[in-house]
């Protein structure tokens, strides 16, 4: 067993208390700093005037919706990948890299250009049968044969199907050139210009998703002892893999569905969360919700400055024959960008074991 | 009784055993690639019957026929096939040196590397000429392979290590790619979309010549040294115990392999799977002893390329779709079938 930090109780519930504290410092950052500079007094002014000025209408429609949904997309996403990591027993497993968000994020872009399917709902539901779908695939893929799960043929069916799924979702793209602007955003993953409604949407998904990973907590760490362990204590495992799944389907799903595929959180983020409390996921969990949304939002918030206006890199692009489209950078590719020297670590650590 | 045909030219260490049966795939194979590159080269908005296409590939049809071959089908055509081989031989270096079936340039980064590094020659260094772009391709996808291989050493390469770090790099490579499509403006977004797909739609001459000298490099040199893929097939010790330099050809063979998919991507796009399923049906016709492989390989991978582009441009009509989806909707369930029976392998 390797040691970690938080050891007692004491220290696990402190840790939890600063974990809430972080997540409200990045999610009052997230609504204060951008281009649009806002003091602390329009912040506060800005939940109470009834007329609200054209500052404090960017914090109400701009910026608040953007924090919440990084948050809770975030969360999904960790809390999405330490459950697979769970039931794959595959360090390396989440969704970006199993192929569950471009499954989605294809079938959402079908359903656009084909079934001129327009309205938030429909997007929700085809990205959860996205999810499923592609999830299944992988994981029947990875599982086929006698050897069953190793880490690296299930990496590689993820890696080969979301190779597909983007080739598949890009052929889609060039067919139809008109969404191709609107769509390349949110295909990069991101939160800018979302509608609180659009969370709203999806929010119900999530809290039930969130409410039954919490509830598996217990079973799937029985289960990380083994299959026949588990069994032996009397789980009917049959059920809590299921039920895993479902949960893993509803928060990838529907994280994409809001955000476009977010890669490498689900990844990153568990492992943070191990590090710190190890392998019990009664702890785990709630520490991988915490850290999956301020991880979020602070990539968020870089994702804001990397390119704005005026900045050091918007003055070195406005050299080149590049006319930026947007102040912004998805931020889809600053976790992407982060999280590969966490993969490549991981991987490294893994296969010598 | 299996009738053997050894082929040893000693000054070069080169040494093939060939049996007959592969011969026999290796020539009716070249007969369908030519049949499908005739049809190919026919069919299109003005439809060129086989007999009149070779009769203006000869020099003695119509002049209009000739005008149209020339200079808008055969380009393309070509660089299909040289396309298809180049990726086709590829993935078989690859699939022999990391030992993995499911192994190919596209799956470990290295046409992604290739890509960002094409992608950013169109996006921020728009009006420069094609030539360039073919360059920052070979550059990008040398120096991810570069970074792949620094990451995955620790005492010597193991083949698991790179294919989970190729994996991990080629997910930041695909985030450097949409951040580059992003910042750049819209019509070069969507014309480096149509490149991200694979596609030989803007194929000229000047492609064919270039990609055609480039090939023709490195082919042979695969050839040369197919002995040590072989050796590097059956694994480290034994490789070793056969005194095969196991790192140093380890090297120069993901070197090979990185040149010509970096030739392919620059000429073409990434054109996925085929790096994956041309060695797999090449090695069912043939064995797996790389001397027979390859050229089988190579003329599989230029069918499948060629295929997959008469589809792409003939099925939607009016709509020119890019190759490199065609070979992905066969790609995908091929993998499926290949994973499902790669129990002894993987």
């Amino acid at each position: 067993m390797r040691s970690h930090p938080f050891r007692t109780l004491t220290l696990r519930t402190l840790g939890l208390v600063a974990g809430v504290l972080l997540l409200l410092v990045t999610l009052t950052g997230s609504i204060k700093w951008g281009l649009t500079q806002v003091g602390w007094q329009t912040l506060l002014n800005a939940f109470q005037t009834p007329e609200p000025t054209q500052v404090e209408l960017v914090i109400l429609n701009t910026r608040l919706p953007r924090a919440l949904i990084a948050l809770c997309v975030g969360a999904s996403l960790a809390m999405a990948g330490a459950l697979m990591q769970a039931l794959t027993r595959n360090p390396l497993a989440s969704p970006g890299i199993f192929g569950i968000n471009a499954g989605a994020a294809f079938a959402v872009v079908a359903a656009a250009a084909f079934f001129s399917v327009a309205s938030f709902q429909a997007y929700t539901w085809v990205a959860f049968a996205g999810a499923a779908i592609s999830g299944l695939i992988v994981y029947g893929l990875g599982s086929a044969g006698r050897t069953g799960l190793t880490p690296l043929k299930l990496t590689l069916a993820g890696a080969a199907m979301t190779a597909f799924f983007s080739t598949l979702t890009q052929g889609v793209l060039v067919t139809d050139e008109t969404t191709l602007e609107e769509v390349l955003f949110w295909l990069s993953g991101s939160i800018v210009g979302r509608s609180l409604q659009s969370l709203t949407t999806v929010l119900p998904f999530f809290i039930a998703a969130w409410a039954l990973t919490f509830a598996l907590s217990r079973p799937v760490t029985t289960l990380l002892m083994g299959e026949n362990v588990a069994r032996g204590l009397g789980q009917r495992t049959g059920w809590v893999k299921f039920l895993s799944a479902l949960c893993v389907m509803l928060l990838a799903g529907g994280a994409v569905a809001v955000a476009g595929p977010i890669g490498m959180v689900g990844l990153v983020v568990p492992h943070i969360a191990r590090f710190l409390v190890g392998n019990d996921y009664r702890w785990l969990l709630p520490y991988c919700a915490l850290l999956g949304g301020s991880f979020l939002l602070l990539a968020d918030i870089g994702a804001r400055y990397l390119i704005m206006p005026g900045g050091p890199v918007a003055e070195l692009l406005a050299g080149t024959a590049a006319r930026v489209l947007s102040d912004e950078v998805p931020v889809g590719i600053i976790t992407a960008l982060i999280g590969v020297p966490f993969f490549i670590t991981i991987a490294r650590r893994s296969v010598s074991e | 009784m299996k009738r053997k045909i050894t082929i040893r030219i000693r000054p070069l260490h080169l040494s093939l055993l060939m049996d007959v049966r592969p011969l026999v795939w290796l020539a009716l194979l070249t007969l369908i690639s030519g049949a499908v590159f005739v049809i190919s080269v026919g069919i299109g908005e003005m439809y060129i019957p086989p007999g009149d296409v070779i009769a203006a590939l000869t020099g003695q049809g119509s002049p209009a026929d000739i005008m149209v071959i020339n200079s808008l089908r055969l380009p393309r055509v070509l660089t299909a096939l040289l396309v298809g081989m180049a990726l086709a031989v590829a993935g078989a270096i690859l699939q022999g040196v990391v030992r993995n079936p499911l192994a190919s340039p596209d799956v470990i980064g290295i046409t992604g590397g290739a890509s960002v590094g094409a992608v950013a020659c169109l996006t921020l260094l728009t009006g420069i000429g094609s030539q360039w772009v073919s360059v920052a391709a070979l550059a990008g996808g040398a120096l991810t392979t570069f970074l792949i291989y620094l990451l995955a050493w620790k005492k010597g390469v193991s083949p698991f290590r790179l294919i989970l770090i190729g994996i991990g790099v080629n997910a930041a490579a695909v985030g450097l790619t949409s951040l580059l499509l992003i910042i750049s403006p819209i019509h070069t977004t969507s014309q480096a979309m149509v490149w991200l797909t694979g596609s030989v739609y803007a194929s000229s001459w000047e492609t064919v010549w270039r990609t055609a000298a480039q090939v023709a490099v490195f082919l042979p040199l695969t050839l040369l040294s197919s002995r040590h893929l072989n050796a590097q097939e059956l694994g480290e010790s034994l490789a070793t115990g056969l005194g095969s330099r196991v790192q140093l050809h380890r090297l120069l063979l993901v070197l090979y392999s990185v040149a010509l998919a970096g030739i392919a991507v620059a000429a073409a796009g990434p054109i996925g799977f085929v790096g994956l399923m041309a060695p797999h049906i090449a090695r069912m016709l043939t064995g797996p002893s790389q001397g027979q492989l390859l050229p089988v390989a190579a003329v599989t991978g230029a069918l499948l390329v060629m295929v997959a582009d008469l589809t792409a441009r003939t099925a939607f009509s009016p709509l020119d779709l890019p190759a490199g989806l065609f070979t992905a909707v066969l790609g995908a369930p091929f993998l499926i079938v290949l994973l499902l029976k790669s129990e002894r392998h993987v």
